[in-house]
Formats: structure tokens, sequence, C-alpha cells
């Protein structure tokens, strides 16, 4: 459903693909901002890239005929609250009708402001922290004992590892060696009402996972190369060992206003502001 | 058979089913039982223990439910229930709403089952705030009998369950009669006036003091209520209906969403017409900090065979 045109996606190289695609998850992801102001719009445009990345650039095994398909990939996005930039993705890979994205938030939407299980394209149900990383665990041992060789990938905020239930996932997946389990950190460094450093420092993070016995590799989150070179080598590390990349990002990334402040978690946009943003964006793709 | 702990009849009768059924997975939080080394030696990478983590606990087993295992979460009452709530709320009863999720929470030592050893180990909380669950059931056996046909019920329907267990031998209720699975409850004496409703351990002190009123020319009916979500509403409707006067009794807070707002609840709805007269009896809005056998703080809470009896007498007799 993203207008670019076929001849000349075969002309790109896949990097600018996703570069593209990126730029345009966050156009919509701000389009979505103007007729649902309840969603957590600095908090979603951090994670943008990342998600670009699995689901345009070859890492994720997904169909999306077939949601449940059973050699997928699966994906648990734990930070669900910020993730209303998945919407647009899902809907132009064919999870669900492009039209659903008019009507996020409104009566009777299959899309609400924070997404859930009943949505094509989400495995699991994480409005509340701290419960992806031991669900995907227990999937990866799933898979193991059924043979098969599907990642589970997590996505989770940094804010959230201040819930203790993401680091008994965390010394249980180092002890049991899952390796088939990539976790990737959106650390964008900002809670709801500050810095996470001024709430609860987490640095040095790989040093953390690495003494629970992990992989851990740190990448710019918003760079697609970096991002690609990252999940490509932990998806085909034979270490075994649970893998980490922890993609440092801004949070409201995009968004000079959002960008700047450590509240910017609660914070809205107003239409006027989007449209302004949204016109900036195309005269800078085109 | 009777003279075992429910968590060892449970354990051995899953633990055959194990042996044959590779789709089992039996998950613990660092806690054992005679009966589990056995599954500890032969299922191999099927027994997982996530160590001191209830809520992990949960959080795992669902993600091997969703892979389409069947899955037993085994810990101690009052930690499963409560330090792993959210876990239980969001991954089994919202989930299972989308997905399917067969997880069986064994939950070892319901009520007072851990007499002396204090408030957090005692479980007075758990009908209420599981039974508040959509899409889960409460399952609350009162012997071994019924503990045996639990196992059968968790691997039959392919949903998320919380199996209360009681950590004391308990004598045998059922013997060897058809036990009504199904109906998730059973009228194991029938009267012409007077009925108590009792669950788990209480369904015991329920047939004690049915004898004792019986001796004192009260008649009383017993009901055994083991499946706290999900029984045969009409036929309970029929059974309840031909009774004046209703005693539900439990090891749990009255007024807080137990048993006794089951019975209450349904009398209301279901049997409002008919003057029915029910009365629930269990403990009051405090913790039990005195120390002492189960009998003994059965006894500091009113709840004593002979309390009970004296409870029916006044307002029957």
């Amino acid at each position: 459903m993203e207008s670019i045109d076929n001849n000349k996606i075969a002309k790109m190289d896949l990097l600018e693909i996703i570069r593209r695609k990126s730029r345009w998850v966050r156009s919509e992801t701000l389009r979505i901002h103007k007729i649902a102001p309840g969603i957590r719009i600095a908090s979603a445009l951090s994670c943008i890239e990342l998600l670009c990345v699995l689901y345009y650039g070859g890492i994720l095994r997904f169909d999306s005929r077939d949601e449940y398909l059973s050699d997928r990939d699966r994906f648990i996005i734990s930070k669900a609250h910020g993730t209303v930039s998945f919407y647009p993705i899902l809907a132009d890979l064919g999870f669900f009708n492009a039209v659903q994205l008019s009507k996020v938030g409104k009566k009777g939407s299959i899309l609400g402001d924070i997404p859930d299980c009943s949505i094509p394209g989400f495995e699991t149900i994480n409005g509340s922290l701290g419960h992806g990383l031991g669900v995907a665990c227990g999937m990866a041992l799933g898979l193991k004992a059924k043979g098969q060789e599907s990642k589970v990938f997590v996505l989770s905020g940094d804010g959230e590892l201040n819930e203790g239930s993401v680091w008994e996932a965390i010394m249980f997946a180092g002890h049991n060696k899952i390796s088939d389990l990539i976790l990737i950190i959106d650390n964008n460094k900002i809670c709801m009402l500050d810095y996470c450093k001024k709430i609860i420092a987490l640095e040095p993070l790989e040093d953390k996972f690495e003494q629970f016995g992990w992989q851990a590799t740190r990448v710019d989150g918003h760079d697609v190369e970096a991002l690609h070179a990252g999940l490509s080598q932990l998806k085909s590390s034979d270490l075994d060992k649970p893998k980490v990349l922890i993609a440092d990002t801004v949070k409201g990334k995009g968004v000079p206003r959002l960008e700047s402040d450590s509240l910017c978690h609660i914070k809205a946009l107003n239409c006027a502001e989007i449209e302004t943003l949204l016109v900036a964006m195309e005269q800078r793709d085109e | 058979m009777s003279n075992k702990a429910m968590r060892d009849v449970f354990i051995e009768e899953l633990g055959g089913r194990m042996a044959v059924d590779k789709n089992i997975f039996f998950v613990a939080a660092d806690f054992g039982a005679p009966a589990l080394d056995a599954i500890r030696r032969q299922c191999g990478e099927r027994f997982i223990n996530v160590g001191i983590a209830e809520q992990n606990l949960i959080n795992v087993c669902a993600g091997l439910a969703l892979e389409g295992f069947t899955v037993y979460a085994y810990a101690i009452a009052p930690f499963l229930a409560m330090r792993s709530y959210e876990q239980i709320r969001i991954n089994l009863a919202m989930l299972s709403q989308v997905r399917e999720i067969n997880v069986n929470l064994i939950s070892v030592g319901a009520g007072l089952s851990y007499d002396v050893t204090g408030p957090t180990h005692h479980c007075l909380e758990d009908i209420g705030i599981m039974r508040m669950l959509p899409n889960l059931h409460v399952l609350s056996p009162s012997d071994n009998a019924l503990v045996t046909k639990m196992v059968d019920l968790s691997l039959a329907v392919r949903a998320p369950k919380y199996i209360r267990l009681d950590g004391k031998p308990l004598p045998s209720i059922y013997g060897g009669r058809d036990i009504p699975v199904l109906d998730g409850f059973c009228e194991i004496y029938s009267a012409a006036n007077n009925c108590i409703i009792a669950t788990g351990y209480m369904t015991h002190t329920a047939v004690a003091v049915k004898k004792k009123l019986e001796a004192l020319g009260l008649d009383a009916g017993v009901i055994d209520f083991f499946s706290l979500k999900h029984f045969n509403a009409e036929k309970l409707a029929t059974v309840l209906g031909k009774y004046k006067n209703i005693f539900s009794i439990e090891e749990g807070f009255l007024g807080k969403g137990g048993l006794d707002s089951l019975v209450s609840t349904f009398v209301n709805s279901k049997l409002g017409q008919k003057g029915l007269k029910v009365r629930g009896l269990g403990f009051e809005d405090k913790y039990c900090f005195e120390v002492g056998d189960r009998k003994y703080l059965h006894e500091l809470s009113g709840l004593a065979e002979d309390d009970v009896v004296k409870i029916i007498v006044d307002a029957c007799g």
C-alpha cells in the first residue's frame, strides 16, 4: 500500500528500501496520532527503524496470509504501549486492511491506542510492561522441544527493565542458554517522568547482560545499516547464549519538540503541529 | 490412596500421563514433592525449575502453552495466586480469550494447610481473586478421588485452570462412588430443609457437622462444590430449590467473592422468589497471626465443628 513504484524498488538496495519505509511509517504514525491523540507518540517514534529492519529487511520470517504459520519467527512486542508505529507496517504487509489505519481508537475499530493480541500480527498482549521476555522464553523452549528452528524476538523498552519480572526472565534465559531468543531494547533513555538514568540507572547494559550469560551488541537504533548488521549477526550467531541488541534511540525521533523533552512520553502533538511536520517531511523526502 | 497428600496423588497420576504424552511440560518455582522426583528423573527437559520466580513461572508456562503444550505450573498457593496475579490475569486469563492456553496452576496449600507457618503462607484470598478472572477455571477438590479426576479434566479442557490442593492428607469423601465432574458440584447427602455447601478441606467439616446436627434432630444435606466457576447451573438450581436454609462454609475471607459470594449471588439470581435463607461462614476481615494447628485456628475463628453446629441450630432449630 505504500506508494513506492515497484520498478523503483527493484533498483533500490535493501537498506534504502528500509530507510524509505521508515520515513513513510513515521509519517503514517503521525497521521494516526491526529485521529488518536492518546497514543504514546514519542515512544512509538523511537522504534520505527527497528520494526522496519525486522519486517522489510528479511530478518523476521513471517507470512501475513498465515498469521500463525508454524515455522514463522515469533515476535513479541513487550513495550506494546509505544508501538502504534507497527500498525502501518502490518497494514502494508497485508495483515489487515489499510482502511483500519484511519480508524485507530474509533468505535468498533480493531485497532486501539495500545495494540493487543486480537489484532492480526500480534502474538501476545502486552499493554502492561515486563511480560514479554518471560513468555518468549517459554516459546523458545517450546519451539526447541518441537525441533523447530524459529527464532523468538522480543522488543522491550529500556524503562521496562525496571520491572523485576524482566530480570527473572533475563536470569532464566541466561542460565538455560536459550540461544534462539533475541531481545531488542529500544534504548530511548526516557521513562514517563524523567530520563531513565535519573530514575533507575541502567547502564552499563552490555556488561549487565554479559554477566547474566547473554551475548550483547549495541548499535545506533536509527541507523538502518547498523541495525540490519547487528540483527543479522545475532540471528546467525552460533553462540550458545540468548542475544540482546541494545539499540540506542531517540524518544520522539523526528519531532524536535519531543526529542528535547524529558517528559515527552506523556506529550501529545496538536493537529496543526502534525500538519507542519508532515509537510516538512514530504519536502525533505523529495 | 486417601492417606497421601493431594499434590502427591496429582503428580503421580500426571507422571504416568507425561511418560506417554510428550506434549506435557511440568514447571516448578523451586517447589518439590516426593512424587515429583520421578518426573524430574524421567521427563528430562519437560521438567523445568524456574527458581524462586513465580512471575516468570507463569510467563514461561504461557509461552510453552502458546506453542501447543499442556503445561503445569507448580508452586505454593499464596505465592502462585498472588505474587504472579498480573501474569495470570494477562498471559493466561486475557490471552486465552484469543489464543488457546492450557496452563494448569497447581496451587499447593489451600486455606490454612500451612497452619503453623503463619499468615504469609495461609491462603484465604485465592478463591475470590481467581473467580474474578474471566476464562479461568477454579477447581477445589475435597479428596484424592476428585484430585485424580482433576488430572483428566486438566488435559481435556484446553483452558487455563487454577487447581487448589490441600497441603495435608485428607480422608476420602467419595470412596468408589461416581463423581459428576462436569456438574462442578456433588450433593453428597440430600436432606429436606437445611443444606451445607463447602469446598476443599471444609467439605470434611461439613460432613462432620451434618452428623452432629442429625444427632440433635436437625437434617442437613451436604454439597461439595469443586468447580467454582464452571458448573451445571440448571442442576444446581434444582438441587438448592428444595432447601429452606443454606449455609456456605469455606477457608476464605467472607464477603470477598469466595464461595459465599458464589452461593448468595446464585440464589438471589436463580432462586430469589423461593425465600431461601443463605448464610456464609468463613474468616473475618483480618489475618491470623496466632500460632497453632488448623483445628485451633478454626476454633479462634468460630469455624470449629461445634461452632458451626451451634450457628446452624440457632438459625434453624
